[in-house]
């Protein structure tokens, strides 16, 4: 608006000038571009939508994978945690409008403010991110990999009030060392120019010989009841699974396994909530950079703070794409 | 440069005094979306574990009336309710934190039902298929073999 060049034929009507949808060059091109992110997203959540609909009846349950919150230890709390980071984000979101609005007023101190405390809540929201990835990495129970790719999890039943409670068991409590000659390979004390992951951290033999021992542990499988609950093996179903089918164990989960269960709800974890986390990264460092020109009087001295909304408008779109990523990871 | 607000939502029904206000009225509406979200999530009430409709069966008209109904024919109610929260949240967030209120409607238009529509038929197309290789691995004829 302000930087139209003059060329003397704007009153015609395709003389450029006119803004028919009332909106300046780059509010308009960030929607574009909006737009175009917003496909993108769903496109990835369609594809979760995909492979999950291809395993509908033994799709991992996520109030069992997200129980944790930090400095509560050994405490089940599924949901919190991440509706705290939801919390955080709307909340960043506001004090983002917030700076918006007072730039409509061109009260620099007040857009400052609220700037800085969206970037904080972004780098609350991206450290969360962090932390629940970390958690999931190192995962809670361990489990044990079949030849055909499904996971095995070990648990007991016990009595809560008055109530027969399948309890999971870790595979840490349960597990009996062998003696074995299986040692990591190293490059230096094999060949020298090939690598091995780290090995699991027990062999099945171990796991089976603890199951053995532990009377009253049970496996369960993947796949889910009619009332939405794993199924859970009788005794003499559960050794003979571990010891024909058992060829891994399992513990976290990364691109590869997934102590959870099926590989993909790993897969699609760290990819959707990854880019989306990247997002957020990127937004944070707009912000920064936008942050800087507020301080030095840049949109003072232009007269106008919109640079401030068009940021605005990919944060809100940030915010907007992780209430779905809520929906479709942890409500669903 | 001007910039002029509508400071009611809920068609009117929730009328603010100023911007800030608004935003901080939203702020409260959203919180309370999420928090009966969370609640619901937590605590599963058993109503809504179950579909409330089983599939027609028949012919033609049942196959027309299963696609009509598909969403509580074949979803739990309590993922219906999410998904329906979800859209109720997104709406807010684009209108009034996105100012897409205070946009043109052809404006409005043209980023919503773009993104509306294209959303629409990849969900379709991609659930529509995902549902067809289940069906390759766990229907009665399925050769293929997972249980081991």
């Amino acid at each position: 608006m302000d930087s139209t060049v003059a060329t003397g034929t704007e009153e015609k009507t395709w003389g450029g000038g006119n803004e028919p949808l009332k909106a300046s060059y780059g509010k308009m091109m960030m929607w574009f571009f909006i737009v175009s992110d917003a496909l993108t997203f769903s496109g990835f959540l369609a594809a979760y939508g995909f492979s999950r609909f291809k395993f509908i009846n033994e799709w991992p349950i996520a109030d069992e994978v997200f129980t944790h919150v930090p400095f509560l230890h050994g405490q089940e709390l599924p949901m919190i945690y991440v509706a705290f980071m939801t919390f955080i984000l709307i909340m960043s979101s506001v004090t983002m409008v917030l700076a918006v609005d007072a730039g409509h007023h061109m009260n620099k101190a007040k857009v400052t403010i609220y700037m800085f405390l969206t970037i904080i809540g972004g780098a609350i929201f991206v450290g969360s991110q962090a932390w629940e990835w970390a958690t999931f990495i190192q995962g809670d129970y361990g489990a044990v990999q079949t030849k055909g790719g499904n996971i095995l999890q070990f648990g007991e039943y016990v009595t809560v009030d008055g109530e027969q409670k399948f309890k999971r068991v870790s595979i840490d409590d349960i597990a009996i060392a062998q003696e074995s000659d299986r040692a990591a390979h190293e490059r230096k004390n094999g060949l020298w120019f090939v690598d091995e992951a780290t090995l699991p951290p027990y062999s099945v033999n171990e796991i089976y010989a603890g199951l053995m021992a532990n009377e009253n542990v049970l496996v369960r499988n993947q796949l889910l009841d009619e009332n939405g609950h794993k199924t859970v093996l009788s005794r003499a179903e559960s050794l003979k699974q571990i010891k024909e089918n058992g060829k891994l164990v399992v513990k976290g989960a990364n691109l590869q396994v997934n102590e959870y269960g099926t590989t993909l709800f790993a897969d699609f974890f760290f990819f959707i909530t990854g880019f989306h986390g990247f997002h957020v990264l990127s937004g944070v460092i707009i912000n920064i950079i936008i942050f800087f020109n507020v301080v030095l009087g840049t949109y003072e001295r232009r007269g106008s703070y919109e640079m401030v909304e068009k940021v605005g408008l990919y944060w809100h779109f940030v915010d907007l794409v992780w209430v779905f990523v809520f929906t479709f990871f942890y409500l669903v | 440069m001007a910039h002029e607000h509508k400071l009611e939502i809920f068609r009117g029904r929730w009328k603010f005094k100023s911007n800030t206000q608004k935003i901080w009225g939203v702020l409260g509406f959203l919180t309370f979306v999420t928090l009966i979200e969370v609640v619901l999530g937590i605590y599963k009430p058993d109503v809504l574990m179950h579909t409330w409709m089983s599939p027609f069966e028949g012919g033609f008209f049942a196959t027309l009336g299963n696609i009509l109904f598909s969403p509580i024919v074949y979803m739990k109610p309590l993922n219906l309710i999410f998904i329906l929260l979800t859209i109720v949240k997104a709406y807010y967030i684009t209108w009034d934190f996105m100012h897409m209120r205070d946009e043109t409607g052809s404006m409005r238009k043209m980023v919503v039902w773009t993104g509306v529509f294209l959303i629409c038929y990849l969900i379709f197309i991609l659930l529509q298929e995902g549902g067809y290789v289940f069906e390759v691995y766990n229907g009665t004829d399925s050769l293929i073999k997972r249980d081991f």
